[in-house]
């Protein structure tokens, strides 16, 4: 079987469509709050609330008593908007740092999910099944129900966020504005994190507590390097994060025991270094060529200006310089950007004799160039 | 002494404490530069290093498994740093960015060779304190656990680096730019920290996890520092928090029958939240206690004030009365009530004919409240 074959038959799977639709749909949902969330520089504040969800999944799981996905995503949301406060509370009513609050309320949190997870385990049974897989997500796990209820959140958060959208945009930018304006500032901060914590509840099963925050913000900082503006960046966002989102659920779905987490965040991790190299305009390797240009074009101008000045002080039009009296001149080997003027009829090469060493002179558009480029 | 190293308990108790005390030794100063989260960073790339590491020379601890698993925390902040200093991203983007996907390279090559490496995935996040006792190597004559000797060396080595460098940290802690002036190369210092950092989370790995690592890195210290303000003193206290955590954590997993390393993880949670809410000085309660007793006495301190000025005039009968203050300072009803008690136990008013008068002490407050005032208000100079 081809791989090719076996993907067809993977899709074909009614249990895999399932799962690939609930990635897709993860993917896009995170994509587009993520890019609120790094926007708004809360790319660690996802962490910890992704890991302070734990607890909540196992006090769902203890309170529903089975693997019930309204009382795991209910119990997600309530043990991380709890952290999400105390986050706030700790930052601002202590001495210590907001990445110090951020560090406890994030390891404490999963702390006390440890051993509410340990209790879950002696319960035993059909209980803890699925209960690992919040780990580090199990794509296979996700049951045709789960999709509708993921649907459903998705469709509720995303259309009030095309509500709000213009207002959020404000808000993300520029709060200080948006409060001169009369604007709900408090309010609309705290209903974005809340939808991110919404992000994060959602994609749980799928990506797992710990991988959870990449998810978030791995796609947003890819689209940001191609888009320039955020109707533009949220799109590309959502469309990364299905893409990571499919590509690692297929993978995973293969049943080789891979979790999902992982390999949904190394997709993630891959578009985001290629944008990071390729994007134009910002990309390192657009940048770096750029850079490279400048610098050529410069050093070229340089020599031409130094040939130019020679000539003028011998008054003489065709005067030949010396190849190790332009490098002295530059402190540098000159050779290359001698060959690249060439190229460009600048300069031509002469011969002086006695001396044996090779002498350049410019050419008529060499003279024009370099008095052109000194009124730069 | 070999009886001392065959109880169980004391050996996991000592093992959550030393991993606390290395932890501590470094954290204090991670929480003090605000790079907290960089331990949470460090802790989890480490788990690609201990898979590389093994998969080049197949050991999973010891030495060589501390050096070059510390050298992927190392790796992790210097890419984090690029990446901030690329500015393609922000710097919290860039930690957020980094370590997940080495995090995440490291889980799957866990799971992959799940089969040779015995090391599964649960245990990465979560460590397996209990089981410390299972693998002992003799010391000596008596059978000391090797999570044990590895913490206890690395606890030696964190405190040494902090006992020969404690100045050059608090300077370049404290005024970074200062110290680079003065020539301490605090970049260097703070790759050191951060490679100790990683170093102990490495050693701390098999019993705590890579997660539950951060909570001993981070909490101790922070509790410490909403107790003091000098940085011997919270180090001190931070290795006092350790332990004690250890210990507490260790004697209720026993008896709920939880996980031990969560709970001793819970447990510095909770000592957190003491110091916050109950810290002599700093913490939520001294706060609110220190902001209602300055309410009160800007309340006393208005009352003679009032009282003063028209004390023994014609207006006395009707300005210095319990209802006056109600409806001409607009005060409500029960902080009426309660500034006329305060200011009469504090001996500032007495009753005098059914009327609110000024005692001497009262007087001489209101004179220096109003001459203060007239200071403040008057022309500069």
């Amino acid at each position: 079987m081809t791989p090719l074959q076996a993907l067809a038959a993977l899709v074909a799977d009614p249990t895999v469509q399932v799962v690939v639709a609930g990635a897709a749909l993860l993917g896009a949902l995170s994509g587009t709050l993520g890019s609120f969330a790094l926007l708004r520089r809360q790319s660690l504040l996802g962490d910890a609330l992704a890991h302070a969800a734990l607890p909540g999944i196992c006090l769902g799981f203890l309170v529903a008593g089975a693997r019930d996905l309204g009382a795991i995503m209910a119990g997600a949301f309530l043990t991380g908007g709890v952290a999400a406060l105390l986050v706030l509370l700790i930052g601002r009513r202590s001495r210590l740092k907001t990445d110090a609050a951020l560090g406890i309320v994030l390891s404490v949190f999963f702390a006390a999910g440890v051993v509410l997870l340990t209790l879950v385990q002696r319960q035993g049974g059909a209980a803890q099944a699925g209960l690992s897989s919040f780990l580090f997500g199990q794509a296979a796990a996700m049951l045709r129900a789960d999709l509708w209820a993921m649907l459903a959140v998705a469709a509720a958060v995303l259309t009030v966020l095309a509500a709000f959208w213009k207002e959020a945009k404000l808000v993300t930018f520029d709060a200080g504005f948006a409060r001169s304006l009369g604007l709900p500032v408090l309010a609309i901060e705290s209903a974005l994190t809340v939808m991110v914590a919404t992000a994060i509840v959602v994609g749980l099963q799928m990506v797992g507590v710990v991988l959870m925050t990449a998810l978030l913000v791995a796609p947003a900082a890819a689209a940001r390097q191609w888009a320039g503006r955020l109707e533009t960046m949220v799109p590309l966002a959502a469309a990364f994060g299905a893409v990571s989102g499919v590509a690692g659920a297929l993978v995973s779905a293969t049943g080789r025991g891979l979790a999902t987490g992982p390999l949904v965040v190394l997709a993630a991790t891959a578009i985001l270094v290629v944008s990071l190299l390729a994007a134009p305009r910002r990309g390192l390797a657009v940048t770096a060529l750029r850079r490279l240009r400048a610098r050529n074009r410069l050093r070229g101008q340089r020599v031409l200006q130094t040939l130019h000045a020679l000539s003028a002080a011998h008054d003489d039009p065709s005067y030949p310089a010396e190849r190790g009296m332009i490098d002295a001149y530059h402190g540098l080997p000159s050779d290359r950007v001698l060959a690249r003027l060439e190229q460009r009829g600048l300069i031509r090469a002469v011969a002086h004799p006695p001396e044996t060493t090779p002498h350049w002179e410019l050419t008529e558009a060499g003279h024009a160039a370099a008095t052109g480029g000194q009124g730069r | 002494m070999s009886a001392l190293f065959a109880d169980i308990g004391l050996m996991i108790v000592l093992t959550g404490a030393l991993v606390g005390t290395a932890s501590s030794l470094v954290g204090l100063f991670l929480v003090l530069r605000g790079n907290a989260m960089l331990s949470d960073a460090v802790s989890h790339s480490i788990v690609l290093g201990i898979v590389l590491v093994w998969l080049a020379t197949g050991q999973t601890a010891g030495p060589v498994q501390i050096v070059g698993a510390g050298l992927a925390g190392l790796v992790t902040v210097l890419l984090s740093d690029a990446l901030a200093r690329s500015r393609l991203v922000r710097d919290d983007a860039a930690i957020g960015l980094v370590f997940p996907a080495l995090f995440a390279l490291g889980v799957l090559l866990i799971s992959i060779h799940a089969r040779d490496l015995h090391l599964d995935v649960d245990a990465v996040l979560l460590g397996e304190i209990g089981f410390v006792w299972l693998d002992i190597v003799p010391v000596g004559g008596a059978e000391v656990p090797r999570a044990v000797l590895t913490l206890a060396a690395m606890t030696v080595v964190n405190g040494a680096f902090v006992a020969l460098f404690w100045k050059e940290l608090k300077l370049a802690t404290f005024d970074p730019g200062l110290a680079a002036a003065l020539g301490f190369a605090p970049g260097v210092l703070s790759m050191a920290l951060l490679g100790l950092t990683s170093a102990t989370a490495v050693a701390a790995f098999d019993a705590v996890g890579a997660i539950l690592f951060v909570a001993f890195v981070i909490v101790p210290p922070a509790t410490a520092l909403l107790l003091t303000d000098r940085v011997g003193r919270a180090l001190v206290l931070a290795v006092a928090v350790s332990v004690a955590a250890s210990a507490a954590g260790y004697a209720l997993a026993l008896r709920w029958d939880v996980s031990i390393g969560g709970m001793m993880a819970v447990m510095t949670g909770v000592f957190f939240a003491a110091a916050f809410l109950l810290g002599p000085r700093h913490g939520l309660l001294a706060q609110r206690l220190r902001r209602r007793a300055q309410r009160d006495d800007v309340a006393c301190r208005t009352l003679v004030m009032h009282l003063h000025s028209h004390h023994a005039t014609a207006a006395a009968e009707e300005e210095n009365t319990a209802r006056a203050l109600h409806d001409h300072l607009a005060w409500p009803r029960d902080k009426v009530r309660r500034t006329i008690h305060q200011a009469l136990d504090r001996g500032m008013i007495r009753r005098e004919d059914g009327l609110l008068a000024p005692t001497e002490k009262g007087r001489a407050v209101a004179m220096t409240a109003i001459a203060d005032a007239a200071r403040d208000d008057g022309p500069p100079g």
